[in-house]
């Protein structure tokens, strides 16, 4: 009842080939992004906002670059984090090195420098795929691990070899306090995830899914496997690339190559299983979810230790959330491949026919 | 020379090493079609339980003798890798008959990080000790035909020996028996094996148990090496890319690949590495194993896929 289309019709073609063609989902985006915008900067606290909020948006935007390539083209990457790192990196120097060089800029140009990372390494794919690839993509991690580490140059001759920015600001207007850090990334994030949303429902979208569903079939139907792959190689790991200077800049403020190991590349990784491969949406609730379980089993395990009497330590609560991620992946792909986001459209198909089912 | 030939030897060894894990990569991927990203969980698992075993074994029985307290625990050990086996196949794998491989690798990849925090939870997150009581000390050889000598040491060798009985073993496992048979057949189709009464579940556990002893016995080696802690866990990333040298499908390839790589690894390091700043190690298997993949996708000894509509 409250998600039925029946009686929207549309008379033109530009109606009819809307984002967001039925009016209620319009209607639920704008009043999210209004609520993102007005309500919540207004309801959070300093802490939410540093330890939920920025993080949350910031991975939902490399979420949404790795389900680019992960879910819609189907190519398994494990060096998602070393996308992040060329990002962040490029993003430093052009922002050090360039004076007066403008922060959005530097991040543009920094996504694509990953850009062009990910298509040096997503080249392999042309010949294999699959398992094969997803070793191959860990050769981008362990270089970029290295790279950052031992070559001095890319850190502008940092001796501790962990680099720091400051004083960030957009058109005049810092981004220092919480607030407007959170705003500059929910902005950044809502235009990408539009221009995504808009991309894989393009012509280069459905080439990438039919190459994820069946390459020879594609090949033969006359899609070029390799301009479809690079190209899900270059916006996925654009997308990666800024969501990571953004993470070092945003985010972490001064950082050092373990923040991009190998560790993030997997959680990006189940960021996309457990939220939904092939789906924008399934980005979000990914992110969310593995930004938010840790904290969680931080605050609850020694609640609960504590009720039954029992002290839970930190060390333990570390052991468990890894024992919660991998039970929850396997979970995850044996009862619902198609993670979170399957759940919520099943609970949009309910909708539709709610309070009366067949 | 001699430091030519010592550096050579010393990446054979390591080689031999790398090969052992490898080699539980190629056993899973061969028999059931699953890429198992959980090998390096395995490892640490298998070793973790092996060193607090045969620490708390004399405490339980008191038994003080070296070798079957040892023996004991590695019995032990293996008993627990059994059961870890028969638990993947029981609670993740046999949910997922018929699934693609992508699949199926991103469950092992959970099942990798369960099987890190459990083993951590219950065996501690300390680095613990394996004495197994192989010597230490390197020993010189070939005194008389270069001068100084190589210097070999006698860990790596012994290593080396125990890792060659078992790929025999296996290869002999693998082709002579009538399981090693259904073994194969299941790696190729599930649905054709299971149609002709190969019974998958059994194939599966038998499997996830071969895999479960080398991944002890790789445990035990690089534990008693490098001591039992969490960065055991990498060492199985470093091993991939010895799969991918050698192709997937392939046992001689696993270990062809593992010397080739640890060669590799040691020449560029101690040769090439002073150029760009050293460490080229933690890359230089992985770059090497990539631009192979360029001219050949299936790896040295590989299986070539043809794909069809």
């Amino acid at each position: 009842m409250f998600y039925r289309e029946n009686g929207q019709f549309k008379t033109t073609y530009r109606a009819d080939q809307q984002i967001f063609p039925i009016a209620q989902d319009r209607w639920a985006v704008l009043l999210l992004i209004a609520a993102a915008f007005i309500v919540v900067p207004m309801l959070s606290s300093g802490y939410m906002f540093r330890a939920i909020l920025i993080p949350f948006l910031i991975m939902s935007l490399a979420a949404l670059g790795v389900n680019i390539l992960v879910g819609y083209c189907g190519q398994i990457s494990l060096g998602s984090g070393a996308f992040m790192a060329v990002g962040a990196y490029a993003a430093f120097n052009f922002f050090v090195r360039v004076p007066g060089m403008p922060l959005l800029l530097a991040l543009i140009l920094g996504g694509l420098c990953a850009s062009a990372f990910g298509i040096l390494f997503g080249l392999p794919s042309l010949r294999v795929k699959g398992l094969y690839l997803a070793v191959a993509t860990l050769a981008a991690q362990f270089f970029s691990d290295w790279m950052f580490l031992r070559i001095k140059w890319f850190t502008n001759d940092a001796p501790s070899g962990s680099v720091s920015v400051a004083g960030l600001q957009v058109f005049g207007i810092p981004i220092e306090s919480p607030t407007s850090k959170y705003l500059f990334c929910l902005t950044i994030l809502v235009v990408l995830a539009l221009l995504a949303k808009n991309l894989v429902r393009s012509a280069v979208g459905r080439e990438w899914m039919a190459i994820r569903d069946m390459d020879v079939a594609a090949a033969v139907i006359g899609i070029r496997p390799m301009y479809a792959k690079l190209s899900a190689f270059a916006v996925s790991s654009f997308i990666i690339g800024v969501a990571g200077a953004l993470w070092g800049f945003v985010y972490l403020s001064a950082w050092e190559p373990a923040a991009f190991s190998v560790d993030l590349s997997f959680k990006l990784l189940f960021m996309v299983i457990i939220g939904g491969m092939g789906s924008i949406m399934g980005s979000f609730f990914g992110a969310a979810f593995i930004v938010i379980l840790p904290i969680f089993l931080n605050q609850f395990l020694p609640f609960l230790g504590r009720a039954v009497g029992v002290p839970i330590s930190t060390v333990v609560t570390s052991h468990a959330e890894l024992i919660v991620f991998g039970s929850l992946i396997v979970w995850f792909l044996i009862v619902e491949p198609h993670g979170l986001a399957k759940l919520w459209s099943i609970g949009k198909q309910k909708l539709r026919l709610w309070p009366f089912p067949h | 020379m001699a430091f030519f030939l010592e550096t050579l030897l010393g990446g054979l060894m390591a080689g031999m090493l790398y090969s052992l894990v490898a080699l539980g990569f190629v056993l899973i991927y061969k028999a059931s079609g699953v890429f198992n990203f959980a090998q390096g969980a395995m490892v640490l698992f298998a070793a973790l339980a092996m060193a607090r075993f045969s620490e708390w074994i004399p405490g339980w029985t008191g038994i003080d003798n070296r070798i079957a307290v040892n023996l004991a625990a590695f019995l032990l050990a293996g008993m627990v890798m059994f059961v870890v086996a028969w638990l993947i196949e029981r609670l993740a794998l046999r949910h997922l008959v018929n699934q693609e491989g992508t699949t199926l690798l991103m469950a092992t990849l959970g099942i990798g990080y369960f099987l890190d925090g459990i083993g951590q939870t219950l065996f501690g997150s300390n680095i613990y000790e394996i004495n197994i009581g192989m010597p230490k000390d390197p020993m010189l050889a070939f005194e008389s035909v270069f001068e100084g000598g190589i210097l070999i040491n006698k860990e790596d060798l012994y290593a080396a020996l125990i890792a060659a009985v078992l790929v025999a073993m296996l290869s002999l496992f693998f082709q002579k028996t009538s399981t090693g048979r259904a073994l194969r057949a299941v790696a190729d189709d599930h649905q054709a094996a299971q149609s002709i009464g190969i019974p998958l579940n059994r194939i599966w556990f038998i499997v996830w148990c071969v895999a479960g002893v080398v991944a002890l016995v790789a445990g035990v080696i690089w534990g008693s090496k490098l001591g039992v802690q969490f960065s055991l866990t990498t060492v199985a990333l470093r091993a991939l890319p010895v799969v991918i040298l050698g192709g997937l499908t392939s046992v001689p390839g696993a270990i062809i690949g593992g010397l080739i790589i640890g060669v590799g690894e040691k020449m560029s390091e101690v040769f090439v590495g002073p150029y760009v700043g050293g460490g080229i190690e933690i890359w230089f298997a992985y770059v090497l194993a990539l631009v192979f993949l360029l001219f050949r996708p299936q790896g040295l000894f590989g299986e070539k896929i043809i794909d069809r509509v």
